[in-house]
């Protein structure tokens, strides 16, 4: 198999569209990847600052309602429920503007990597507030560096206040730290980053490094922080002195700050190790639970040859014929994914889902994505969405998805398709003859187009 | 109707799909085989931090009144006295003829060995990773026990809810269920997905086992809505945490059948404000939960279960300005079921002075949840003691057994 607009949509894009055509030849298909990021900004998110403005004025009255009583405590804490309500508001607001970029992108790869990466770094917000910010780390650190050298998305995202608050680089001290001294501070060394840096972003977790490394990373590490504008900042104070040996080589001698902790990152980002990791977890991602081993290896050798440059890693993928193979079952969709490709195929109008309530949102796209088993932004741990397929396609799981594919495009649509018509929308010429079959059989529309939808020919890629 | 996974009920159900027995998983022969111990296990993570101050009240403390102030409870409030010293909260008094018989207890003053941060979010991963300290493992505590067991099979083990019990994920298999998952389709809608599944590895037993667990035969009553456009088949959702009768039902099910170990969660136990309300709802939840596992497990299981629900972390012994507590340190452990030599509060008391206490304001924990749990998982698999505190629970010494079961 090679090239074919049908399969480079299902396969790397956001699954096909009636109204929109599907990239003509790799080329293009690349080329999506250049320019502006036409999607951000048609369906923007909450940014940042104004998460951490919102965030400010919680904390205000959270501390107001602490100090009042009596009928005014009791105002400051429906004032405070209501604000907790917003930040799941904005939450949902962020759920709908995914589902909208995958609907109506004309470069598709695009939104597919913006969620292989947002998982790849995965950040868990552990408040409602800060689940409420993850969008906007995605939109800030991950999309505009998808497709530019690894070693700046690595920066971008281990170093943003999202990472740092999640893997709690914030709370790190350096135990020789002059704040450790000062402060008799117990809570010392946190090499909760630092672990993750190497195990999940770089190395991998069978990469060359030892818990020494670990623990020197962290040490190196100490400083990096979040100031009070909610912005990255480095605390000398809390950096632990002297120079760290990590991977063999030494950092930080001269002086703590940024620089070290950028020049750590970029040599991890170029360690073959990290080529390797990155090259098999895109293969696993794109193509199969087990891929092609000279997949693979084509895609790491690019990925040395170029210091790490993502889209010459991506181009390799994309020209190695086993990217294209159907030989076996292709890799099963996630649950976000299901849904978002299925409001895609569907051609759900703009205004239905930007005039949607934030309980719509809710009923309609965010709990039944978590009843499929993907709590939205909200994996188990920093190890972000099991990639087998046997973790998505559970009894529980795909009974979420036979439901939410009988019942809910007729919420999202005043008239459903054609199901004859359908078939050819959602899943091409590829369309196997006992789902053509099934749309002519059912006995409802509702049904013909929740099983069209709910067929391994369109839960896979 | 029955859930449970008979064969019977099975191939009824292929008769109606017209699909083969031998795709699914739980249907070749050797899941039919003896399962790998006898005792059934419950564990119930309760999420949000639970004020054991509050569930099994100390009122024989000197300190109690005036430190629990608005919260303070006793007989005279209303509580059940257990034993002259402490008294159980209103709410759970359903719970009250257990304890009589023996069949309910409680530890007292346990905690993970989190510390300090009182975070949920982190003390629930510690909590379900059974580990000392965050990050040292990506599994859970009650799948690397059924790793050390031989004979698992898919349906020793089920989690119920949505993908959420971390103490039961890594790589031993787990069933995972929800009983609000339920898929009632239309006779033809059900043949159709079958049709369209038949073909695929993973999809095809999915489906089957999706259509067993619902139970019901297939319902022949699809309501019309007014344009005529089939069932009115509701959105899915995750299940909420509360109301917890469907769950414990199907629960009890499975553990008659050949289910060994189940795991679900409750939610909504933190009692910031209001505790008196929040708290009697979630107690009454988790009261409502266990009679519904002892009803339905039938006298014969029931005494040969044991219900272990345990939670992040214990609350402030201070009361709030908004009749609440705030996240503390040492709380406690709720056990019930048939095989629990029950009918006492264990754990060492830590006493209420301000000395005693955890940072000046937390109940000091003076046992680990993990050990008690260790004990029980003991108790329940006959695992030996060098696998539960070097596998399941990495470094714990267990210590002396407090010999939970009977």
């Amino acid at each position: 198999m090679s090239f074919s607009p049908q399969r480079a949509e299902i396969r790397f894009g956001c699954g096909l569209s009636p109204q929109i055509a599907p990239p003509q030849s790799l080329d293009v298909l690349l080329a999506g990847l250049d320019g502006p990021d036409a999607m951000a900004e048609r369906f923007p998110v909450l940014s940042y600052d104004a998460y951490w403005q919102r965030r400010a004025q919680w904390l205000e009255l959270r501390r107001k309602r602490r100090k009042a009583s009596g009928a005014r405590a009791a105002a400051l804490a429906d004032q405070t429920r209501a604000a907790n309500r917003r930040f799941f508001q904005d939450l949902l607001q962020g759920v709908g503007q995914n589902v909208q970029r995958w609907s109506r992108t004309g470069t598709g790869f695009r939104e597919r990597l913006a969620l292989f990466w947002a998982d790849h770094f995965t950040v868990v917000g552990k408040s409602g507030p800060q689940r409420s910010a993850v969008a906007s780390y995605v939109d800030a650190a991950i999309r505009p560096n998808m497709s530019g050298r690894f070693a700046d998305l690595l920066i971008a995202a281990v170093t943003h206040p999202m990472m740092l608050a999640y893997l709690d680089q914030q709370a790190s001290v350096g135990p020789g730290s002059v704040f450790a001294l000062r402060k008799g501070d117990t809570r010392g060394l946190n090499e909760n980053l630092a672990r993750e840096v190497m195990e999940l972003h770089t190395l991998g977790v069978g990469g060359p490094y030892s818990q020494q490394d670990v623990r020197q990373l962290a040490e190196l590490f100490t400083g990096l922080g979040i100031d009070k504008s909610g912005g990255r900042t480095f605390r000398p104070g809390r950096a632990e002195p002297g120079a760290e040996v990590v991977l063999g080589r030494s950092y930080g001698g001269d002086r703590a700050g940024l620089e070290a902790v950028y020049r750590v990152l970029y040599d991890l980002a170029l360690h073959p190790a990290t080529a390797d990791h990155i090259a098999r977890k895109l293969a696993v991602h794109f193509v199969s639970d087990s891929p092609d081993q000279g997949l693979v290896g084509h895609m790491s050798a690019r990925f040395l040859a170029t210091d790490g440059d993502l889209r010459a890693v991506y181009a390799a993928m994309l020209e190695h014929p086993a990217a294209w193979s159907d030989e076996a079952p292709g890799n099963v969709k996630p649950p976000f994914d299901f849904v978002a490709s299925a409001c895609r195929a569907l051609a759900v109008p703009e205004a239905r889902l930007r005039d949607a309530e934030p309980g719509q949102v809710n009923r309609l796209i965010y709990q039944p994505v978590r009843a499929m088993g993907q709590f939205w932004q909200r994996p188990a741990g920093p190890d972000g969405w099991p990639e087998a397929d046997e973790a998505w396609v559970t009894p529980q799981g795909l009974s979420a998805r036979l439901r939410w594919a009988m019942a809910v495009p007729r919420r999202l649509l005043t008239d459903l398709p054609d199901p004859r018509g359908f078939v050819d929308d959602a899943l091409g010429h590829a369309a196997p003859e006992p789902v053509r079959f099934a749309a002519r059989a059912a006995e409802t529309r509702a049904e013909a187009v929740g099983l069209i939808l709910s067929a391994p020919a369109f839960q896979r890629r | 109707m029955t859930r449970t996974l008979s064969r019977r009920a099975f191939l009824a159900r292929s008769a109606v799909l017209g699909c083969s027995a031998a795709a699914t998983p739980f249907l070749t022969p050797v899941s039919y085989a003896a399962a790998p111990w006898d005792t059934r296990l419950v564990v119930i993570i309760l999420r949000g931090g639970m004020d054991g101050l509050d569930v099994v009240q100390p009122y024989g403390a000197p300190e109690y009144d005036a430190l629990r102030g608005a919260l303070a409870g006793g007989p005279g409030q209303g509580a059940s006295d257990l034993d002259g010293f402490f008294a159980l909260h209103p709410a759970l008094s359903p719970l009250m003829p257990l304890w009589v018989r023996g069949e309910l207890g409680f530890v007292h003053a346990v905690s993970t060995p989190y510390r300090d941060k009182r975070s949920h979010f982190d003390g629930q991963d510690l909590l379900e990773a059974g580990t000392a300290g965050l990050g040292e493992v990506r599994d859970g505590w009650l799948n690397r026990m059924l790793q050390l067991v031989p004979g698992v099979e898919a349906q020793t083990a089920f989690a119920l809810g949505h993908g959420e019990m971390k103490v039961l994920s890594g790589a031993a298999p787990v069933a995972d269920w929800s009983p609000e998952a339920e898929l009632s389709m239309s006779p033809q809608a059900m043949r159709l997905a079958e049709l369209v599944m038949q073909d695929d590895p993973l999809f095809h037993p999915a489906l089957s086992e999706a259509l067993m667990l619902s139970g019901e035969a297939p319902s022949m009553m699809a309501e019309e809505d007014e344009d005529g456009e089939g069932m009115m088949m509701e959105p899915p959702r995750a299940a909420s945490g509360k109301g917890m009768i469907p769950v414990a039902r199907f629960a009890a099910e499975q553990l008659r059948g050949d289910s060994r170990l189940v795991s679900f969660s409750i939610t909504g136990w933190d009692s910031h404000r209001n505790q008196s309300r929040i708290l009697g709802g979630a107690l009454g939840n988790l009261a409502e939960t266990i009679t519904t596992l002892h009803d339905g497990l039938g006298s014969e299981v029931w005494g040969k279960t044991a219900i272990v629900a345990m939670t992040e972390f214990g609350r402030t012994v201070r009361v709030n300005g908004t009749g609440g507590t705030d996240h503390g340190t040492g709380g406690a452990m709720v056990l019930a079921g048939g095989a629990l030599r029950g009918g006492q509060v264990y754990g060492q008391w830590p006493g209420l002075e301000e000395a005693a206490l955890y940072d000046r304001r937390d109940l000091m924990p003076t046992g680990d949840v993990r050990a008690a749990a260790a004990w029980i998982l003991r108790g329940v698999s006959g695992l030996d003691r060098a696998g539960l505190e070097g596998t399941v629970f990495p470094g714990l010494d267990m210590g002396a057994d407090p010999r939970l079961l009977r």
